[in-house]
């Protein structure tokens, strides 16, 4: 088999998605990141390799907040910021899209198109209020699976109002509201209407939401989010098959695009990268009163790459 | 005495060689850095906003080094920054170091009171002096703005990754070092025959972008996370909407002497906004009106977290991009501000441009066959 590879590195989750030679996905791997995106990337890696074994990758690309990591480690023909990936997906998927809205582990953000062009986008800066790693923690704490978080919203009879500006406030109103006897069922879907709530006044500020609206990311396959969304815009809001992997098929697709534009044997390093050694250290350069952190990562002793260098003492002296 | 002042981008340059030919012993801070950055912000009211967190850690990283004095410049107006003078000298005093500290107000017509406060630095030196002083002064500014402006063409076609970077800061410490008007001006020529001699890589043309915002984190590349070299190295050729020689002629020198000059700039941001708010909050809404009129591709703002006056711009500043169909990305900073997210958000807007650009060149290969 001939295809793509599409690796999204994020804070929260580590995401691989193998693409066939017509655009179709053919396999996904949700991995959680747990602060070792290297050890992840090789796990996905192993995977494909044992599903696949005679698979011939023809490009790779990279986005998430690691790309640049992983891009080095794979051997990636693109890499691309997050924002960028996930409207290329959206686009494919929903060719008429208008609006993303992609809420991850740690991350929100809103993608605006107009005729299938990127026109506007806005990412959450400071606060993770209302993003997959709260909804994570609240199911936890409620001893209920995440999976069936929002298949409860949808059994509630009046949504109880939740404060959901803050993450913190948000907690101690469900237990105040779980305190005065409320069903878990309203409480939940209370919640979810404070996190699109707060989404639209924080994300989507300012902003034109017209439909067809894509709602994507791990979020999405909350039901009491999607739920939450329509009540609030109004109108119907489409959760794509893949929306977890979302980032990963952009990423994919965009490798594609590279390699056609620019023939020429991919820089995949092939699935040897799920044995191979890597190590990461970190010093502080003294060159300059910018006391740059610079990462250095190499393999097997060998260093592959550098970054972090303001002025390009050390990453330049690399090829 | 042993004179300091605060960091904003490149002004230690011109200010440093004023105080020097008055005779005055002067300690540049240490460049800002993280430990600046923590210093401030250890000791400053958490809601007070990057700038004065900066400030506090310049003051601090000098007297480590033996400064006595400080040179603050005041202000009027809505913006918080009038104050910050008085806030910062109450700040070192509660942390028990002994200094003294001079805040030059504007002068608003009043020219007395200014040289009253710069007649304690200039003590007595002759007037011969004070003038060459502050002649070189000016000549460093305008200098500093020449090669800066320079290096934004530059950077966007460099064939070597950050080598612009590289020369800009070879050629201001050779401004820097000139101790004349006859040096700073070979230092110019040399510097910038360095840069349009630099080796020219193929590739598209680059995107223009147009850097607005608030005075202090549009000028300290250490305060927007170098924002401006980030996205020349993206590829964008970035016009700012304050250079310091600029700045002083409209605000210092036409202020002395009171010229209420009418003000083309201002007027762009009447249908908006019609007046004063403080800060460069009317600027930023105008100059963004101007990119977009002089056909742009995108716009920038930039502002330290909690700025009244650029909070203000901002909630305009959606209206402006619908109205006049330009991209409009406001990056916030505060001392939580990462590279990455910045990063992000920079590489991404750069790619909303690129497609824009070229659908607009697809429109225009229509028109070109209608025609």
């Amino acid at each position: 088999m001939r295809g793509y590879l599409g690796i999204d590195v994020g804070s929260v989750s580590t995401n691989i998605i193998v693409m066939d030679e017509s655009d179709n996905v053919i396999h996904s791997i949700y991995l959680r990141t747990q602060g070792q995106p290297i050890k992840m990337i090789q796990q996905g890696l192993s995977e494909v390799a044992a599903l696949y074994p005679d698979m011939k990758v023809l490009g790779v690309g990279t986005t998430g907040s690691g790309r640049v990591l992983a891009s080095v480690v794979v051997g990636a023909d693109c890499v691309k910021n997050e924002i960028t990936a996930h409207a290329v997906a959206s686009a494919r998927e929903i060719p008429d899209v208008q609006t993303v809205i992609e809420i991850g582990g740690q991350d929100s953000k809103i993608i605006i198109l107009r005729h299938g062009v990127v026109v506007d986008f806005a990412m959450n800066t400071v606060c993770a209020a209302g993003t997959g790693s709260f909804l994570d923690h609240q199911a936890t704490r409620l001893g209920i699976p995440i999976e069936e978080f929002g298949g409860l919203a949808l059994k509630a009879n009046v949504p109880v109002r939740i404060a959901g500006r803050c993450a913190v406030f948000a907690e101690s109103d469900m237990i105040h509201k779980q305190q005065t006897g409320h069903r878990i069922e309203d409480i939940i879907a209370g919640l979810c209407e404070a996190l699109v709530r707060n989404y639209l006044n924080n994300v989507g500020k300012g902003k034109e939401i017209l439909p067809p609206v894509v709602f994507q990311g791990g979020v999405a396959a909350n039901a009491g989010m999607t739920r939450a969304f329509e009540k609030a815009l109004g109108f119907p809001v489409i959760v794509p098959k893949h929306h977890a992997v979302m980032g990963a098929i952009g990423a994919a697709i965009l490798a594609k695009e590279e390699v056609a534009r620019n023939p020429r044997p991919t820089r995949f390093r092939g699935f040897e990268v799920k044995d191979n050694e890597y190590a990461v250290s970190t010093f502080e350069c003294k060159g300059c009163p910018n006391r740059c952190e610079v990462i250095n990562l190499s393999l097997q002793g060998d260093t592959l790459a550098r970054w972090g260098d303001r002025c390009g003492r050390w990453s330049s002296q690399l090829p | 005495m042993k004179l300091t002042f605060p960091h904003m981008g490149s002004i230690y340059i011109p200010i440093s060689a004023l105080f020097r030919h008055l005779g005055i012993e002067v300690i540049v801070p240490p460049p800002s850095s993280q430990r600046t950055l923590s210093l401030g912000s250890k000791y400053s009211p958490e809601f007070a906003c990057l700038p004065l967190k900066v400030n506090v850690g310049n003051y601090i990283e000098a007297m480590e080094q033996g400064a006595d004095t400080i040179v603050m410049a005041g202000g009027v107006g809505p913006c918080r920054f009038g104050f910050y003078g008085e806030v910062e000298r109450e700040i070192l005093k509660d942390l028990g170091y002994d200094f003294e500290m001079i805040i030059i107000d504007p002068p608003q017509g009043r020219i007395r009171p200014v040289l009253k406060q710069l007649g304690r630095l200039v003590g007595p030196a002759r007037v011969r002096d004070v003038i060459y002083a502050l002649r070189l002064c000016w000549e460093k500014i305008a200098a500093i703005d020449q090669v800066e402006k320079l290096a934004v063409k530059v950077r966007p076609l460099e064939a070597i990754k950050k080598q612009t970077t590289k020369a800009v800061n070879e050629i201001l410490s050779k401004i820097d070092g000139a101790e004349t008007i006859e040096a700073t001006r070979s230092a110019l020529r040399e510097g910038l025959a360095i840069l349009r001699s630099l080796p020219k890589a193929e590739g598209p043309p680059p995107l223009k972008v147009g850097l607005v915002g608030e005075i202090y984190v549009l000028l300290e590349p250490f305060a927007n996370l170098n924002v401006e070299t980030r996205l020349g190295e993206l590829g964008c050729e970035v016009e700012r909407s304050i250079y310091l020689g600029d700045w002083i002629k409209r605000h210092v020198i036409g202020d002395i002497f009171r010229l209420r000059r009418h003000n083309r700039i201002e007027d762009l941001a009447k249908p908006y906004l019609g007046h004063f708010v403080g800060g460069h909050g009317l600027e930023t809404v105008a100059h963004t009106v101007d990119y977009a009129r002089r056909g742009f591709d995108g716009v920038i703002q930039v502002l330290p977290l909690t700025c009244m006056p650029e909070i203000v711009a901002e909630s305009i500043l959606p209206r402006v991009s619908r109205d006049l169909n330009i991209p409009v990305l406001t990056l916030v900073f505060d001392e939580h501000s990462s590279d990455v997210g910045v990063i992000t958000r920079l590489e991404a807007f750069v790619d909303l441009m690129r497609q824009r650009r070229g659908n607009m060149g697809e429109l225009r290969e229509c028109v070109a066959t209608l025609v």
